[in-house]
């Protein structure tokens, strides 16, 4: 799973709906793979519309990445160095084993040959 | 005709020979990736926009993979380990996750472009545990995909309806959830190529109120809608007005199969990423 993806994902057990709190998912115990990808640029700006800037810094600081400002540049189009880092970490870094952990209701989604566990105990529904 | 779906849960029945049959089945291969091509069309996608698309129910990525070619990315869900495996020794682009789409799904709000779930809809109608309601589980499914589309866009399931029951039982949900749009029926005349396509919208956007789009194989000079449909897209029409077909990429894609199968039954590795640079990090 590519970072991308873990920025979109919030835990979905039923009761759990902090929003404070069941984003981002907490890794744990992980370890990472970069898998080359296709640069393309539109898609890429499409992307970085989409992500939660702040819970981008605290996942990549959390997982020792750097190379991210604080806060979200207004233009990221006009910065090639920060566009390349961007690709980098949203599309070539995969989560390739460890967990994801709800900071709100502390579900642990483990996380195998990269393909997260989604499933959910009956309780949970 | 028995129906998978009576047979077995998905994830037993999908395990791993089942899995592996129906990856390595040309056939097979070749009819999935022809519906996604459909159901990508019947998104109506913004022209030459690439899209973060989900694929419900993903399977061994054959469907995905059609994304990929289109120039979308996506992630894919399903239930079944077995076949996600294949998924991932195939290296499709697309995230994949185990997950049960009828316990709702988990992305926060407004993050895919469109969706699509080729053959997939009607597992979920399926009572296969005491505590498996199909209309909770519709119902779940539907609220929880309906937040995570950008307001305006589309979902689009193939599907196999099993009787007009089932038919009613997803589109009351699926309203009662939000979406509107309905059903279009492509070839209802030919009992081969017939094929059924709920169309759902996710809100309206900035745009005008969506409209349903016309099936393929109808009389589309009676309705204005199809033929303005059709032009916007790259199809041409088989021969004798037969099934259309897609002008480059389904060719491109048989090619693919053909020669991973040709390689022997491990169907893999065809995607343009194949022999792409992998290292671990920690
Ligand atoms: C006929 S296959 C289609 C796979 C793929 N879309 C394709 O076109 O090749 C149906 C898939 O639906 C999956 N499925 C069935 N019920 C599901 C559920 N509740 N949640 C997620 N996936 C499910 C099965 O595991 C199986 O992989
Ligand atoms: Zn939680």
């Amino acid at each position: 799973m590519r970072l991308l993806t873990h920025n979109m994902l919030q835990c979905h057990v039923k009761s759990c709906n902090d929003p404070a709190l069941n984003f981002p998912l907490q890794f744990q115990e992980v370890e990472l793979e970069q898998i080359e990808a296709e640069e393309n640029e539109a898609l890429l700006l499409n992307l970085v519309g989409k992500i939660d800037w702040p819970a981008l810094v605290q996942t990549t600081s959390e997982l020792g990445i750097t190379g991210l400002p604080p806060t979200k540049p207004d233009v990221v189009k006009n910065d090639p160095a920060l566009m390349k880092r961007l690709h980098e970490i949203l599309l070539e870094t995969n989560v390739a084993q460890g967990k994801m952990v709800c900071r709100g209701c502390g579900h642990s989604y483990p996380i195998k040959d990269g393909i997260p566990n989604m499933l959910l105990a009956e309780h949970e529904i | 005709m028995s129906r998978p779906e009576h047979i077995a849960p998905p994830e037993l029945f999908y395990n791993e020979t089942e899995a592996q049959k129906y990856t390595s089945n040309s056939r097979i291969a070749s009819v999935q990736a022809e519906m996604a091509f459909r159901a990508i069309e019947l998104l109506c996608l913004p022209e030459d926009k690439s899209c973060l698309l989900l694929d419900i129910g993903c399977g061994s990525g054959l469907s995905g993979e059609v994304l990929e070619e289109e120039g979308h990315t996506w992630v894919g869900l399903d239930i079944s380990p077995s076949m996600l495996e294949i998924a991932r020794d195939r290296e499709v682009e697309g995230d994949l996750m185990l997950q049960d789409v009828g316990q709702g799904l988990g992305f926060r709000p407004g993050t895919f472009e469109g969706a699509i779930s080729i053959s997939v809809l009607q597992w979920l109608c399926n009572a296969d545990s005491k505590t498996n309601i199909p209309k909770a589980r519709l119902m779940r499914f539907f609220t929880t995909l309906y937040s995570c589309l950008v307001n305006g866009s589309r979902a689009v399931f193939q599907f196999y309806p099993e009787n007009d029951d089932q038919l009613d039982l997803i589109m009351g949900c699926a309203t009662r959830c939000g979406f509107t749009g309905g059903l279009v029926i492509d070839y209802p005349n030919s009992k081969k190529a017939k094929k059924f396509y709920l169309c759902l919208f996710a809100g309206q956007g900035q745009g005008a109120k969506p409209q349903l789009p016309q099936g393929l194989g109808t009389d589309e000079t009676a309705d204005p809608q199809g033929a303005q449909f059709s032009q916007t897209r790259n199809r041409t029409r088989g021969p004798k007005g037969g099934p259309r077909v897609s002008v480059k990429d389904k060719h491109w894609i048989m090619r693919k199969k053909d020669a991973a199968r040709t390689r022997g039954e491990t169907v893999a590795n065809d995607s343009k990423y194949t022999g792409r640079k992998r290292r671990v990090k920690f």
